[in-house]
């Protein structure tokens, strides 16, 4: 089942979603990114139908950039957010997205914020939020140990225990994640957590 | 004659679209815009016309990106370049979003001049009145480009081209003196081009220049005066070594 999950730190956010691709019972691939770069100080994690993931967070991509290009500034975090929400809330009662996001991001007069959005279009910014059957184990273990304005290495080791939670107590664990960072300089891939890599090809 | 200009559909007996030409008229009469491509940078210089006092001139820039490799000068009607580059801007995007990959230069420009014909060709439409100067670098294979689109929705590739008043000058000017360039010497012959028709002055040029690493960056009004008194320098060494020889025979 997709996890996904993230939390604000002191002048930053942290994304985690798991990286298996799944169709019913077969794996396609343990190495998916499901965690999208919306512009150079944003990240949306999302996770649900892959076609609707993929389909509907490049969407918003471009959207986001385009909205640079007409108006020479970036979106905020806080209006991507409500932008995503908006079309969410559109498609429902037509031809509804099966997407859960986190959004996290980092403007410059505000800081670092993350926004809960699930597939019927709740928006929420929040300091902690998860998605998933995951969900259950990592906010009951950031609602025991987060505290507000965490340093990068007390977020990630919270990041670590939620990870080994998950792994340890949901049946269907996802052996592998991604972490993604949202700061000051920008948005980026922090860290891989695999417990089980591809088999290296034969020479 | 005057019974085939008023619709653009109508064709005159001789085989003009007079509205057409009354749009190329307006492109005549708007400002000057150059576009010099190089080995490795691409430039493209406008005119601003004299300063407006009150006017906050960074709310009118008239070099502007398409996407993040593509950028665009026009000369001619600025209200009807808003819309033709609002819907540019979307096609890029959209492109991206389709096929997963950056606009070449030459597509944009396609869909560019697509649009200016469409234009020629529908009922109670006019043309848009502005020809358009696009540059940038092809995704994967990093050719610079320059391309121009006019009224009719004509388009074609150039080494260098001119656009807007005295652009027939401009163009002269470009076709002696143009050569191979790369990086400053690209700048430097857009502005010369540039200063041929325009009082000299970096508040009187905007200039930007692309590149496939740095993307669109404009030149300050520093960087341009350092340029044209370059420029000043080297025409007024020129005419020194003319007069030199002629008093000592």
């Amino acid at each position: 089942m997709e996890c996904v999950f993230g939390m604000v730190g002191k002048e930053f956010a942290v994304v985690v979603a798991d990286s298996s691709a799944v169709h019913s019972i077969l794996v396609h691939k343990s190495n998916e990114d499901k965690i999208m770069l919306l512009d150079s100080h944003k990240l949306m994690g999302a996770s649900g139908e892959p076609g609707d993931r993929a389909q509907f967070t490049e969407y918003v991509q471009k959207n986001v950039a385009l909205y640079h290009f007409r108006n020479g500034i970036p979106l905020t975090t806080a209006a991507s957010a409500n932008f995503t929400r908006g079309e969410l809330a559109t498609a429902l009662r037509k031809n509804p997205y099966s997407v859960n996001i986190v959004l996290a991001g980092y403007d410059k007069g505000s800081g670092p914020s993350l926004y809960f959005i699930d597939y019927i279009a709740t928006l929420h910014k929040v300091d902690k939020a998860a998605f998933g059957y995951g969900s259950y184990f990592s906010l009951a273990m950031m609602d025991r140990h987060y505290r507000k304005d965490m340093s990068v290495e007390e977020a990630i080791e919270l990041v670590d225990k939620c990870i080994i939670e998950i792994r340890s107590r949901l049946v269907v664990a996802p052996p592998n994640f991604v972490i993604k960072i949202v700061d000051k300089d920008g948005a980026r891939e922090y860290a891989w957590r695999e417990s089980v890599k591809d088999a290296p090809s034969v020479a | 004659m005057a019974r085939y200009d008023r619709a653009i559909t109508v064709f005159s007996p001789d085989g003009h679209l007079f509205q057409v030409e009354y749009a190329l008229e307006a492109v005549r009469k708007g400002n000057a815009a150059v576009g010099v491509r190089g080995t490795d940078t691409v430039v493209l210089g406008v005119e601003k016309k004299s300063t407006v006092k009150l006017q906050d001139s960074r709310s009118v820039r008239k070099i502007v990106n398409l996407d993040d490799h593509i950028a665009l000068a026009c000369a001619g009607l600025k209200a009807d370049a808003r819309v033709l580059i609002n819907k540019a801007r979307i096609e890029c995007q959209s492109h991206r979003l389709t096929v997963e990959d950056p606009v070449t230069v030459e597509y944009i420009t396609r869909y560019i001049a697509g649009l200016q014909q469409k234009y020629t060709q529908s009922g109670g439409v006019r043309p848009f009145g502005l020809s358009t100067l696009i540059v940038g670098f092809d995704p994967y294979t990093d050719v610079p480009s320059l391309y121009q689109t006019d009224p009719s929705g004509t388009f074609s590739a150039w080494k260098a081209n001119a656009t807007g008043r005295n652009s027939n000058s401009m163009r002269e000017f470009l076709e002696k003196n143009y050569k191979e360039t790369s990086g400053q010497e690209t700048i430097k012959l857009a502005i010369r081009a540039l200063l041929e028709v325009v009082e000299s002055g970096g508040k009187n040029i905007e200039v930007a220049v692309m590149t496939k690493e740095h993307g669109l960056r404009q030149l300050d009004e520093a960087e341009i005066d350092a340029v044209v008194a370059e420029i000043e320098a080297e025409k007024a060494a020129a005419e020194a070594a003319k007069k030199a020889p002629a008093r000592e025979s």
